[in-house]
């Protein structure tokens, strides 16, 4: 790795390497220069291109700010959806149902996602199963949203005949084990071993040394790995297409087609009128600001934490 | 916690354990009374049953993982049974119910996503490793990384109505001026299609791409840049010699994660590519990606060969961006020796 960097000729050519150089010749002075102005032309580039980057953000947050909060109103979280033709109305179904559908996946999804983190971290040290596993967490990281929801189309949906609620939420949870279990993992593996051992030679059993030492060290980092994935799996739409479906009035039943913030504002956005396209914004900034929220706190929580001293 | 309350009884007896241990340690078990050390493990328990009650608990957690793909897999190929009868593997090269323009959008779209995405990922890993302050480093890596937080639908939202009417108008006209030679942008330009849609994927990318090669080219040992430093090297030489060659395989694993995602990106491209079964020279012309013929088509799916097509789909879809992802994370994994890539 480290011997192949310097393949390329020096840039004078063999001959000139006989001789001492002379650093004052035009020659070198022309390609010294012309080094720079290339060593500048890159950094120029760079921050070029991370302005650029960082443009977009700007752009997007103030004018969702901007279009947001302009039709953002109480009623908004009280009422729900008005027919088409009236104004007013808004989406509090909507921010029911995600709460619910979210608090279906994060049972199902977090305590599988921890648990898988667990057994890598501390029973499958060195073992191949574990890498195997290790890496079908990561690719199925990589799979697209909708793929999860149209297999759970096949698998809930059309055996029961109808959309539901559970069904998105289990749509979501298959979404957030695989984050949650390499996070899991990658914090448990920062708790120093002596620690472990200190619990394991007091006699304490290793169920026990795993949940009351070595998870309790890494709560900071596990919880922080958890409000990623649920942040991600909040603003998802597209698994919730098929599973919940989305509903315009209140519901509350597992069993039935459930409303949804995401879906709300994609079916808004897509729709011709000009009273829906508002409600969509103020949706999106909502949606927004609920997910950048917890992941600032996590973040300040995260700093704070344990394993900021440990590492 | 049961260490506090009997702390005694180990401390008294670790003596007699020695000896114990010292000498044969099977045979004791037979001979006279039973050891006080061993009185007390079994009076609490050694959590043996336990333990290895706890163990089988994680494995069966984590095989689960093993288990989602697999299920994934055949669900989708059981109820796609009926397409794949009746269409065969030609499905995707024949052009009569179209999925083709699926394909071709979804490459289109994607590639092209890429070659936006990947000279702008390059340039912020580079700037937030080599050059940035130290100050800056931590503000602007959590800014790319909010990007990647923004829901697809707001992303979706956002295009269809800044971007779709800025292409429309300013920048569609300027592309038809300079480049209309070219033959790429001819036709109507609705604002919708391959071109926007291609932009927004790349805006959603940037910070998968951005925030591995950071990864990657941080892993890249400091004794490299020194050396190459020492020998006279300016600073971009520097960052091309000695930390993107030794990177290069990572950062190779880290664009591939990033095609992975356009790949499958469904809310965004669905919402502004015009979903018109087309195949077309054109990039101002509407068409269709294979997310996006699910997500737009699914609701409309009356018949038992129609919904079987479009979850053929789905299964084409899923065996794609597994192998894509497959080998990107090798790659990645070569570089980083198995630390996670982390994103978001």
């Amino acid at each position: 790795m480290s011997t192949n960097a310097f393949h390329t000729p020096p840039p004078n050519g063999e001959g000139e390497m006989r001789a001492p150089m002379d650093f004052q010749s035009r020659r070198m002075r022309l390609n010294s220069a012309w080094r720079y102005a290339v060593n500048h032309a890159v950094t120029g580039l760079a921050v070029l291109s991370t302005l650029l980057v960082v443009a977009p953000l700007v752009a997007i947050l103030i004018y969702l700010v901007y279009m947001g909060s302009s039709s953002l109103n109480l009623a908004f979280f009280t009422k729900i959806p008005a027919p088409v033709g009236e104004t007013g109305g808004g989406m509090a179904n909507a921010i029911l149902g995600s709460g619910i559908v979210l608090g279906l996946c994060s049972v199902m999804g977090i305590p599988v996602g921890i648990a898988a983190g667990v057994y890598l971290a501390e029973f499958g040290r060195g073992k191949a199963l574990a890498s195997a596993i290790r890496f079908t967490a990561d690719v199925l990281n990589g799979v697209p949203s909708i793929v999860m929801g149209i297999a759970i189309y096949s698998l809930i949906v059309m055996r029961q005949q109808h959309f539901s609620a559970f069904a998105g939420g289990v749509a979501l949870a298959i979404m957030m084990v695989p984050t949650i279990t390499r996070t899991t993992e990658e914090m448990l593996a920062t708790v120093p071993h002596a620690i472990r051992e200190a619990a394991l030679g007091l006699g304490v059993p290793k169920w026990r040394t795993v949940l009351s030492v070595s998870l309790k060290t890494a709560s900071p980092g596990i919880i922080t790995g958890c409000m990623l994935a649920f942040a991600r799996v909040a603003g998802e739409t597209a698994p919730l297409l098929f599973t919940a479906f989305g509903n315009q009035f209140w519901s509350f039943r597992l069993n039935e087609p459930i409303a949804a913030l995401p879906l709300q504002i994609y079916v808004y956005a897509m729709s011709p009128y000009d009273e829906w396209h508002r409600l969509a914004w103020a949706g999106s900034l909502v949606l927004i600001v609920m997910i950048m929220v917890a992941v600032t706190l996590v973040r300040i929580y995260a700093s704070r934490g344990v394993l900021k001293g440990a590492s | 916690m049961s260490l506090e309350q009997e702390p005694e009884p180990s401390t008294l007896l670790a003596a007699p354990a020695v000896t114990q241990f010292v000498g044969a340690a099977e045979p004791i078990l037979d001979e006279g009374p039973p050891s006080p050390i061993r009185l007390f493990l079994r009076k609490r328990g050694s959590g043996g049953a336990a333990d290895k009650a706890f163990a089988a608990l994680m494995l069966l957690c984590g095989l689960s993982i093993f288990a989602i793909v697999i299920f994934i897999f055949s669900i989708l190929v059981v109820r796609s049974k009926l397409s794949i009868a009746q269409f065969g593997l030609h499905f995707f090269t024949h052009s009569d119910w179209d999925p083709v323009s699926g394909d071709f959008g979804t490459l289109a779209t994607s590639l092209l996503a890429l070659v936006m995405a990947v000279p702008l990922a390059m340039g912020v890993a580079i700037f937030l490793t080599e050059l940035c302050p130290m100050k800056l480093r931590a503000p602007i890596s959590f800014v790319t990384e909010l990007l990647a937080a923004i829901p697809s639908v707001v992303y979706g939202l956002w295009a269809v109505f800044v971007l779709v009417p800025l292409m429309r108008d300013q920048f569609g006209t300027f592309l038809v001026k300079y480049l209309g030679w070219t033959g790429f942008f001819d036709g109507f330009n609705f604002g919708e299609g391959l071109l926007t849609a291609s932009i927004i994927l790349a805006i959603m990318i940037l910070p998968v791409i951005s925030s591995i090669t950071r990864d990657i080219m941080l892993a890249v040992p400091n004794s490299q840049r020194e050396a190459v430093l020492a020998l006279g090297a300016t600073r971009w030489e520097m960052i091309r010699t000695g930390v993107l060659r030794n990177a290069r395989i990572g950062i190779v694993g880290a664009v591939i994660l990033g095609l992975g995602r356009a790949l499958g990106e469904t809310m965004a491209v669905t919402m502004v590519i015009g979903n018109h079964p087309n195949i077309s020279k054109s990039l101002f012309a509407p068409g269709y990606t294979l997310a996006s013929v699910i997500a737009n088509e699914f609701s409309e799916a009356t018949g038992d060969l129609y919904l079987s097509a479009l979850i053929e789909i789905g299964l084409a879809l899923f065996l794609v961006t597994i192998v894509v992802n497959a080998i990107a994370r090798a790659l990645v994994w070569a570089v980083t020796r198995g630390a996670p890539a982390r994103i978001g």
